[in-house]
This record gives C-alpha cells, structure tokens and sequence, in this order.
C-alpha cells in the first residue's frame, strides 16, 4: 500500500502554468457584468500561452457574487466558446484560486483534460451585496452575525489581538508588512494604490476599524479578473514562455475556527506540509511568497503556520526582513491584495497571477531578484479553508 | 438618507438549534452532550460532530468564562450595528470547555482585556428572541 504522500508525490510537476492575464482593477462596478470580465481576460490568458481556443479541454471557474448563478461552470465555458472535457467549479472563499489551480494540475495529470483555463472575474458593488447578497447558508452565522461579527473584521481583529497578547506582537509589526507591501505596488501602475505610498506610521494613524485593525491593514474588494492556463508536462515545451511548474499543492479544511484548540494555529499547517511534501521542499527553499493578505494578522499567521517561522516569532520575523520585491523575503510582490485591491470573492487569483509573473522571470520592475520556487497561499472564511501551491521555475 | 431600514440580525429559533435559544429565553445556557463519548456540542446539532452518534443529551451548563479574545469594532459592517459603535465583539470560553462568540457589555471598551472573567447577560432581542451577551465578573 503506498501512503497519501508517496501518491502525492506522483502528482510533483505534471503540469505547468504557460500563460496569464490580468485586467486592471477597479473600486467602481463598472456597467460590465462578471461575464464580460471573464471573457476578456480568458481570451488574454489563452493567447498568452500562445494557444487557440480550441486548444482548451478544461475550465475551472469559482463564483462570482454579481452574476451568482448555478450551472456556472458550462454557463462560462458556452460564453466564451470552449467544448471541455473536463470541468469544475470552486468555492473555498480565499482558498478558492490556490485549489483551482491545484485541481487543474490534478485533472491534467490524471489524462482528464490536456489544457485547463482557471478564470475568475467579479465586480464589487456594495449596495447591491446588502440588497441582494447571493444566498449563503451557515448554521454558525446564527451564533455570530446577532453579537456585530462585523463580517470578516473582526475574527482577524480577534487573532491578533490574542497574537499580541500571547506573544507581544505589535502594531508596528503588522503595520510593516501593508507598508512593505505598498512598496512594492508602487512598481505596478494597474494596483489601485499605486502612486500612494505609505509608511508603517501611516498605517498606525489610519483609523482603527476593528481594533487592533487599522484602515490599512484590511483588504480592499474591487471588481477585476484574472485567469491562467495549466497545461501537460508535455505540450510546456511548444510554447512561448517559461513556464511555472506546479510542484506541490496540498488544502486542508479545519471547521469553526472557535473550537478548535488554538484559535492562532490554523490548518494552514496543514495544506503547506501537504504541499512540501509532494514537493520534496522546505519552507527554506522558498525564494518568494504571495500570500492571502485579507488583513495583515492573516499574513502573520500564514507565515508561522506555513513554516517560515515559528508559532509566535512572526512579528520579530516581519521586522527582520525586507519584505519588498526587492527584499530578503520578497512578500507580495505586486502589492498584495491590500495594494492591489482583492477582486472577486476575495479568491485571490491575483496572488496566483503574480506568483506566476515572478517564476517565468516576467514582472518587469518589480521582478524579484530569486524566482527559483514561489510559495502561494489561499485562506478562506476565518483560517478555515486553507490552500498552499509551490510554483517552480526549474521542474 | 435614503438608506432602507435593516432589521436586527437575530438567530432563527428553529431546528437543532431551537432548544439553545429556548433555553437562553428562559435565562438558562443548555447545549447537548453527546452521550456515546461525551463531546459537548456548539453551535448545537442533535447528533455527535466527533463520534456521530445520534445519542445526544441536552444539559445545563455554568455561564462562567473568561475573555479569549476580543475586538472592540470601531466600523461596524451590518448596518443594524453602525450606530452602535464602538462595541465588543469576543470569544468567551466557558469553564465547561466550550468557546463562545458574543458581545461583551457592561464595561467601558479600554477595561477589556484578555483572560478576564466574566459572566452571562441575558439581552433580550425581540419578543422572540434572548441574546446571550456576557460582562466582567468579579474573579
Ligand atoms: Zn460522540
């Protein structure tokens, strides 16, 4: 009998990321519906890997909240013109972009499918989400919505709030890591908080939403879309750019984030054992990270549970490193999702894009100076569906 | 303002979870047990989320806690709660083994701390409906 991880590790580099796109963000809802911006970036993407629509056997696609339909999967692939064979549909929240791009790795790899489109699009009006908010059904709500849960605020308020506690974090900490990242947004024009630098004492006098949380450590939802194209180990070598190897992934799910025994130790532990392990790497050989940065506590935590340091040590480890493109842990390198904006369900295909961007040796810039393996993270709900993804220059 | 008025978020006394909110109306905290390993159960189902078991006994359980975490909300995101600024939103863990998100009231916001004591308010929400908010208690 052969173990989930000597399975797993069968899965290692079978399949690559060749092509990308990226449509800029935006804080308005545009008149577009999220089917517009998924067609425009998909026939981005698909051009990009040097390759014709009909060369695409497989879509994965996550929901978008202003066009919330069933049937999603086969409504996009008939929008925009593909017969698949093989296609699925995510919904992990923040986890989601990570475990699309894991899915399409797997379903290559098992001969499903030869090429797979991952698209994700949404636009973001607030009004219409209090008016009309897609259905969501969560017995757990019940036990927290009437006590001013604050949507996802204050649960990452809570975390760090306990994280400085316990460990004496502080603000200043948590701070540097939105300053860092808005260091590097100033090299990418498209992030909505380009051309406005900011330092850690702007963070720390922007005004405190849900203590600790200040203004500038939470995300920023905007509408926009992303999509990649994942193809066979073999079809990799007839395209026009290096391609992005899928190493490793590995997701784990770790329900009400209340009971389980340490609030600050999440499942992220988890998804990115699973994801070395399939690897055959360590958190040390990681040479840049695009990690899920709803909030700057959920940045902290990743780090610790992930394995870049220890439970606890994340403050010192932020202050001790140069977190910029250009620093000795390059950390969300285009800005994050706290710079760049975080489009469509908070999935985080934007963190997956500039993972991409960075191993293919293709941000311009911003280009970090070490791109041999990018350690990619999603987190969904409050550190309940995690999902880690190592992307390799070299196979 | 134009804005249309937002109801109070409130639980919905029903199902599984109808006996807890029953239970809080009448001043009491009463979660299920399950009676094959012995998990106490929240949020409440009728069955065991370690071992399924269906054998699930509901017992009454202390108010007694303290602080796991906390966060004072400063911007609320619901509308119902904008106007009720700033607030604390926490996680009380109950001497019982259970951990609890609620408000926590009954004291100014900066005297909140990590790991302090506290106790049961019963806050009566709607004719239907009690809330179970917690405030400091002597140690
Ligand atoms: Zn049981």
């Amino acid at each position: 009998m052969t173990s989930i991880s000597d399975r797993s590790r069968t899965l290692r580099g079978r399949a690559a990321v060749v092509g990308f796109a990226e449509l800029p963000p935006s804080k308005q809802p545009g008149d577009r519906k999220p089917l517009d911006l998924i067609s425009e970036v998909s026939a981005q993407a698909i051009a990009d890997a040097g390759l014709r629509p009909q060369q695409i056997d497989g879509i994965v696609v996550c929901p978008a909240m202003m066009q919330y339909s069933m049937l999603w999967p086969s409504i996009v692939a008939e929008h925009i013109g593909l017969a698949p064979t093989y296609l699925e549909f995510v919904d992990l929240g923040g986890a989601t972009s990570c475990a699309m791009i894991a899915r399409a790795a797997a379903a290559v790899a098992e001969g499903r499918c030869e090429t797979v489109l991952c698209v994700n699009g949404d636009t973001w009006d607030p009004k219409g989400m209090y008016l009309k908010p897609p259905p969501l059904v969560s017995p757990l709500r019940d036990f927290t919505l009437p006590y001013g849960a604050a949507g996802a605020n204050g649960d990452y308020a809570m975390a760090a709030r306990l994280h400085m506690d316990r460990y004496g974090t502080t603000s200043r900490q948590l701070a540097k890591i939105a300053a860092d990242q808005r260091t590097s947004a100033q090299r990418n024009p498209i992030a909505l908080f380009h051309g406005q630098p900011l330092t850690i004492d702007d963070v720390l006098a922007s005004p405190v939403i849900c203590d600790p949380l200040h203004k500038y450590e939470i995300v920023l939802p905007c509408s926009g879309a992303e999509a990649v194209v994942v193809t066979s180990e073999d079809r990799v070598k007839d395209l026009p750019h290096p391609p992005a190897w899928v190493l490793g992934f590995g997701e784990a799910l770790e329900p009400d984030p209340f009971q389980r025994p340490d609030f600050l130790v999440t499942p992220t532990v988890e998804s990115a054992r699973r994801a070395f392990a399939m690897a055959g790497a360590s958190p040390k050989d990681v040479t840049l990270a695009e990690i899920y940065d709803c909030y700057t506590s959920a940045v902290l935590i990743e780090l610790e549970d992930a394995g870049f340091c220890a439970k606890g040590e994340g403050g010192p480890f932020v202050e001790a490193h140069d977190l910029t493109f250009a620093g000795d842990f390059p950390l969300n390198t285009h800005g994050g999702m706290l710079s760049f904006g975080q489009p469509g369900l908070g999935g985080g295909m934007t963190l997956v894009v500039e993972g991409v961007r960075q191993v293919m040796g293709r941000a311009g810039d911003r280009q970090v100076r070490r791109n041999d393996l990018a350690f990619v993270h999603g987190n969904g709900g409050t550190f309940t569906e995690e999902c880690s993804l190592l992307l390799g220059r070299d196979r | 303002m134009s804005t249309p008025a937002f109801p109070r978020p409130l639980p919905r006394v029903e199902g599984d979870a109808a006996p807890f909110w029953k239970a809080v109306a009448a001043h009491r905290i009463e979660l299920p047990r399950c009676t094959a390993c012995g998990t106490l159960i929240f949020y409440p189902r009728t069955f065991c989320t370690r071992c399924h078991s269906r054998e699930v006994r509901w017992e009454e359980i202390s108010g007694a806690g303290r602080v796991y975490t906390f966060s004072v909300v400063h911007r609320a995101t619901h509308p119902w709660f904008m106007d009720k600024t700033p607030y604390v939103y926490a996680i009380v863990e109950l001497e019982a083994g259970v951990r609890l998100p609620t408000m926590l009231v009954g004291c100014a916001t900066e005297d909140v701390s990590v790991g302090m004591p506290v106790e049961p308010v019963f806050e009566r929400a709607s004719d239907d409906v009690v809330l179970l908010h917690f405030r400091p208690r002597s140690a």
